[in-house]
């Protein structure tokens, strides 16, 4: 893979449901170290692209590729070992699990093969130090031996962002990690997936927070009934008559161009 | 010991391994409602090779135990397609297949049964049932152990972190099967009689209360259950006409209504089984309540601080 080779590159994909088609012929390339947005009014199909990528669905046709590897038809199971991790719109941690195990769940693809699965995972083990560790560098005062289902929302949304870190991956793909955040809570979330970007993480997210959008990503992807109508940079976003149009209406559009 | 005591100790070291065998399965989310079955396979496999050859009971039982886990893994494939409703009519139409095999199968006794010889003491179970829980902590505690709670609560994502969702269900119905087989022959052995007519659905049944009575987020639930299930019957027994007598001398037995007899023992069992499940629906012991009964540990009490 060269240097020039874009980290993700998606080539005319397509998926529809029983007819109903859900995401046409979308390309875009997003380049290693890259903070990509992916934007758009709602049932765009912005979640149908994550899980496309995460291997969710398949593809009825296009091409998806991931590190220099056409991943479209790579089992959903193995592509976080590829370095693909993502969080969900809805938080979906395991709630009868404590942080910390949810994290260790992260660890998967990293554990290596059947051996593993005999290793215990209690006190001093390796990758409960190492879930530990991570938690901690992420500023988690919160009790890792806590079970899921009681924290707040808050940590659990940061707690699944986390989950997905663990398994070291290159692309990270969050669904709204915004969502039901207040101020202050985004202001940290912003700087946490900045400090994930710093470390070389390349990231990718859904994001109606446009404050968010602008303040950590450079670059964004709109999508409108399943077509991608703007690939460029996030500032020039809100100027670009026909993500306008998407937004607001062809009235509100055209009277801002007259404007 | 008496032979009364001896027995209660045999029956409640093979219901506590039993409740292992179906609590693993169970925790990965799948339940399994043909416990009596695969019990079944373990006590006819080691007590047909001990009646018919008179192998010692160590080599009978590790027979039973690879027969049933051998089984368990096969019909593990194809039955773990189904979900829901349709696993747990699924295991128990497999229960019910064995029972109709073994009562038309002439070496397997049919409807008159088998005498087993090779008769094992209380204390052999009680020490297997040690051995059993000891294993099932352990693998509770393993990176298997996380995964089966993990594809308990969400399949989808566990499969997108990694896990082979598929090979971990496979591998905890095997494994339960092969509990389930040994806490048959120890059964077989320990009683000296099978019959098919004593593997029946209601086992299944009771097995599968125990573990969701007890509860399915810990290892301590199935002990929990098994144990207080196995033992109340056993206590109502000799409470109850106790407590007759008692209301005999007092009142008289005057009243429409007569005081319980032992009769009803089932009776308060039934009542006090709904009243869990209304009261702890996740079972009596629970993931946080044994991670607060080890909040006195000095490691935990340095991160609450």
């Amino acid at each position: 893979m060269s240097a020039q080779s874009p980290l993700l590159s998606l080539k005319d994909v397509s998926k529809g449901f029983f007819g109903l088609q859900v995401i046409t012929d979308v390309s875009f390339d997003i380049a290693a170290g890259a903070r990509m947005a992916l934007i758009g009014p709602n049932g765009a199909g912005k979640t149908t692209i994550f899980n496309l990528i995460s291997g969710v669905y398949t593809p009825d046709k296009g091409q998806i590729n991931f590190a220099g590897q056409e991943i479209s038809l790579v089992p959903s199971r193995k592509r976080i070992g590829l370095g693909l991790a993502r969080s969900f719109q809805n938080i979906r941690l395991m709630p009868h699990l404590s942080v910390v195990e949810n994290i260790m769940l992260g660890q998967q693809s990293q554990a290596g093969g059947l051996l593993s699965m005999a290793t215990p995972l209690m006190g001093r083990s390796r990758w409960r130090r190492e879930a530990e560790d991570l938690l901690a560098r992420m500023n988690l005062e919160t009790y890792p031996g806590e079970v899921v289902a009681t924290l707040p929302y808050g940590i659990r949304k940061k707690i699944e962002v986390v989950r997905a870190l663990a398994s070291n991956p290159k692309l990270l793909m969050l669904d709204e990690p915004a969502a039901g955040l207040n101020p202050n809570e985004t202001a940290s979330l912003r700087d946490f997936l900045m400090g994930i970007s710093e470390a070389g993480t390349t990231i990718l997210i859904v994001e109606h927070d446009m404050g968010l959008v602008r303040s950590l990503c450079d670059q964004a992807i709109v999508l409108n009934f399943g077509r991608k109508i703007y690939d460029g940079l996030t500032r020039d976003v809100q100027e670009d008559p026909l993500v306008l149009e998407a937004y607001l209406g062809s009235r509100h559009a055209q009277e801002n161009a007259h404007a | 010991m008496s032979g009364y005591w001896a027995g209660i100790l045999s029956i409640l070291a093979i219901n506590i391994i039993f409740a292992y065998g179906i609590f693993i399965p169970v925790a990965s989310g799948q339940l399994n409602l043909g416990g009596a079955g695969f019990q079944a396979v373990g006590a006819y496999s080691a007590g047909w090779l001990s009646a018919s050859f008179g192998l010692p009971v160590s080599v009978t039982i590790a027979f039973g135990v690879i027969v049933t886990g051998v089984i368990g893994v096969l019909i593990a494939f194809p039955i773990l397609r189904t979900k829901g409703v349709y696993l747990v009519l699924a295991t128990f139409a497999f229960a019910e297949v064995i029972a109709g095999a073994i009562l038309s199968s002439e070496p397997l006794g049919g409807a008159m049964g088998i005498s087993v010889p090779g008769y094992i003491d209380w204390y052999v179970s009680v020490i297997f049932a040690g051995l059993v829980t000891v294993f099932v902590f352990y693998l509770m505690a393993t990176r298997f152990g996380l995964t089966i709670r993990a594809i308990h609560d969400d399949e989808d994502v566990s499969d997108l972190m990694g896990v082979s969702v598929r090979n971990v269900k496979v591998a905890a119905f095997g494994i339960g099967a092969a509990l389930t087989g040994l806490s048959g022959g120890l059964y077989a052995h320990s009683f000296s009689y099978i019959e098919i007519q004593g593997f029946n659905a209601l086992v299944s049944i009771y097995v599968l209360l125990y573990v969701l009575l007890g509860g399915t987020q810990t290892a301590w639930g199935p002990l929990v259950g098994a144990t207080f299930f196995t033992l109340l019957p056993e206590a109502l027994r000799s409470v109850l006409p106790a407590t007759k007598n008692f209301l005999v001398t007092l009142f008289g037995e005057t009243g429409i209504v007569a005081p319980p007899d032992e009769s009803w023992r089932f009776v308060i069992l039934g009542a006090l089984t709904v009243l869990m499940m209304v009261f702890r629906p996740e079972g009596l012991v629970t993931r946080t309540m044994v991670e607060r009964l080890q909040f006195w540990r000095p490691a935990n009490r340095g991160v609450t601080q």
